[in-house]
């Protein structure tokens, strides 16, 4: 094309956008979408309600010498539950992503890499954050759920929360690379996860589990999780209740924070951004 | 005329199979460049190498000046992949979609504007699953385009859509041609070469066996024609260098009109066909 003398000037070199606002606009996008698979909302929300309401009802025993109800331990328990919900979200969500060529599409665009799963952990924070919600008004409402009045207390809250998200979210990213398709994915990921939610505490108390399980479950993140939600929701009354008759909050930090770092090598060195069939 | 694709001695395998076993490819700017061959030729690897999605084992490739081996953003933001829709997208609405591409890019076009460019702008508040093949395409160029690409890659777009669909299609594509986008598509349509490339390249089993306009591809243009007509109640022909002239002895022979009276010079078809078996 010839350039005439009444030709526009260059427009000014764009500017690209950042990585985080992207990570924000795909987050919000993501979230968009989520809301309007109908099935995927009812199931993720109802889920731990349903197995709440089930338990709390069964198992409704006042637990000896601590003033407590059992179903205040399974609150806690949930909510744990409701924050490693990322690794299961990520896991299969990012496989299927894989599958169907979401992948391969954001590929061939500019969108940097990290864009992609900033949008992801934050959606996954947001529905994490929402089941938790929930969780409490249901705890609160129909289990006489004590919320804690310390600020000390909803610190503990905010720092298990926050390194539990993160580090089951790392692992979800990094075990999304092991499903061999989209269609297999829910079945790898959903059944280890199920196993361990029953052997981390989360519906049986850690006392009555026999010891051997729960030195298996005290490798992974959800234990340590559920402990310190418990820390929060049953206080000193139910300290006596723990193995070791402590919330031992330290050793909580150290492995959540360990699973921070574990996932985060974990996902830079195995992810696959190509699926089987595309070499 | 400069250079917007540039490759030489390209080679990859899988394995034991050599599926693209020495390219040597020079697509100019703003030209229409179309690869044809039959499946498993090589040509969706050689696009892909070229698009930055796989690796090559040897030779140079350079896309818009930069190797596609190490792509980055900014050169991201220059070329456009058509890739066939997926699920991906489905429960987000065509301008949903569009808006938030938008936002990858430094330089994209309005969004309503390549919506409508697209010819689905009565589609824009719908779902893309509700959408039909047809429709899901070109929400794929519409996605191709948005970030206003130098060069634009297109495998196969066509593939399952019905004629008119296609027609349509074809269009659109031209519309795009005609702004100066440089596009290169594959295809293992015939006519579809035909009716968008200014350039054909054919590749078979890895190589390209041939190169040049769809008119004169495989000595198309030179080869002999053949005249067909009916005669004593059968279908006659005979091959010649000289249509006009035998043309002009039937007519002379019957006196007038010579009956079911054709004239055709080999398809791009037959060429292709004979390229393509030819062993290499």
């Amino acid at each position: 094309m010839s350039q005439t003398a009444t030709r526009a000037p260059a427009p000014p070199v764009a500017r690209q956008p950042s990585a985080i606002q992207l990570g924000l606009s795909r987050a919000a996008l993501e979230t968009k979408i989520f809301f309007r698979e109908r099935d995927a909302v009812i199931f993720t929300f109802s889920f731990p309600i349903v197995l709440l309401l089930i338990f709390g009802s069964i198992f409704a025993d006042d637990l000896e010498g601590t003033g407590l109800n059992v179903s205040q331990l399974y609150v806690a328990g949930l909510i744990g539950s409701a924050a490693m919900t990322g690794f299961q979200n990520l896991g299969i969500g990012i496989a299927m992503d894989r599958d169907d060529g979401t992948l391969k599409r954001l590929l061939g665009t500019p969108l940097p890499r990290s864009s992609y799963f900033v949008g992801r952990a934050l959606n996954t924070l947001f529905i994490s954050f929402c089941q938790v919600v929930i969780l409490l008004i249901i705890g609160v409402a129909l289990f006489g759920l004590q919320l804690p009045s310390e600020l000390s207390t909803w610190l503990t809250f905010v720092w298990v929360f926050v390194l539990g998200v993160l580090g089951s979210s790392l692992l979800g990213i990094a075990v999304s690379s092991l499903p061999r398709s989209g269609k297999s994915a829910s079945a790898v990921i959903a059944m280890p996860f199920v196993v361990l939610q029953f052997i981390s505490g989360v519906f049986i108390p850690v006392n009555q589990l026999p010891a051997w399980l729960v030195n298996i479950a005290s490798v992974f993140p959800l234990k340590w999780m559920c402990q310190g939600f418990r820390s929060v929701f049953l206080g000193d009354a139910g300290a006596t209740l723990e193995l070791t008759n402590s919330y031992e909050l330290g050793r909580v930090a150290l492995v959540l924070g360990a699973w921070v770092v574990g996932g985060l090598l974990l996902c830079l060195t195995t992810f696959r951004w190509k699926g089987r069939r595309d070499g | 005329m400069t250079t917007a694709v540039r490759v030489r001695g390209l080679t990859k395998r899988y394995g034991d199979v050599q599926a693209v076993g020495g390219i040597d490819l020079d697509i100019d700017t703003g030209e229409v460049f179309a690869i044809l061959g039959p499946n498993g030729a090589g040509k969706s690897t050689a696009v892909e190498i070229m698009e930055g999605y796989r690796t090559r084992d040897a030779g140079e490739v350079s896309v818009l000046g930069v190797d596609p081996g190490r792509p980055t953003r900014e050169w991201r933001s220059r070329i456009g992949v058509v890739l066939q829709t997926a699920d991906d997208v489905a429960e987000a609405t065509v301008r949903e979609t569009v808006r938030h591409f938008a936002g990858y890019y430094p330089n994209a076009k309005d969004p309503d504007q390549v919506i409508e460019q697209v010819g689905l702008t009565d589609k824009a508040g719908k779902r893309i699953r509700q959408l039909s093949g047809g429709q899901r395409r070109r929400v794929d160029v519409a996605l191709g385009v948005i970030g206003s690409p130098e060069l634009l890659f297109l495998d196969e777009p066509t593939t399952g859509f019905d004629p008119e669909a296609r027609r349509q299609f074809w269009e659109l594509i031209g519309g795009l041609a005609h702004q100066g986008t440089t596009i290169v598509l594959t295809t293992h349509y015939l006519d579809e070469a035909e009716a968008l490339a200014d350039r054909v390249a054919v590749v078979a089993q890895g190589r390209i066996v041939a190169e040049g306009d769809p008119t004169t591809l495989g000595g198309r243009a030179t080869a002999k024609a053949t005249v067909g007509w009916s005669e004593a109640g059968e279908h006659r022909s005979q091959e010649t260098d000289t249509p006009t002239r035998t043309v002009l002895e039937l007519a002379q022979r019957f006196d007038g009109e010579v009956p079911e009276l054709t004239v055709t010079r080999p398809s791009l078809e037959d060429v292709y066909l004979r390229l393509i078996e030819t062993p290499s």
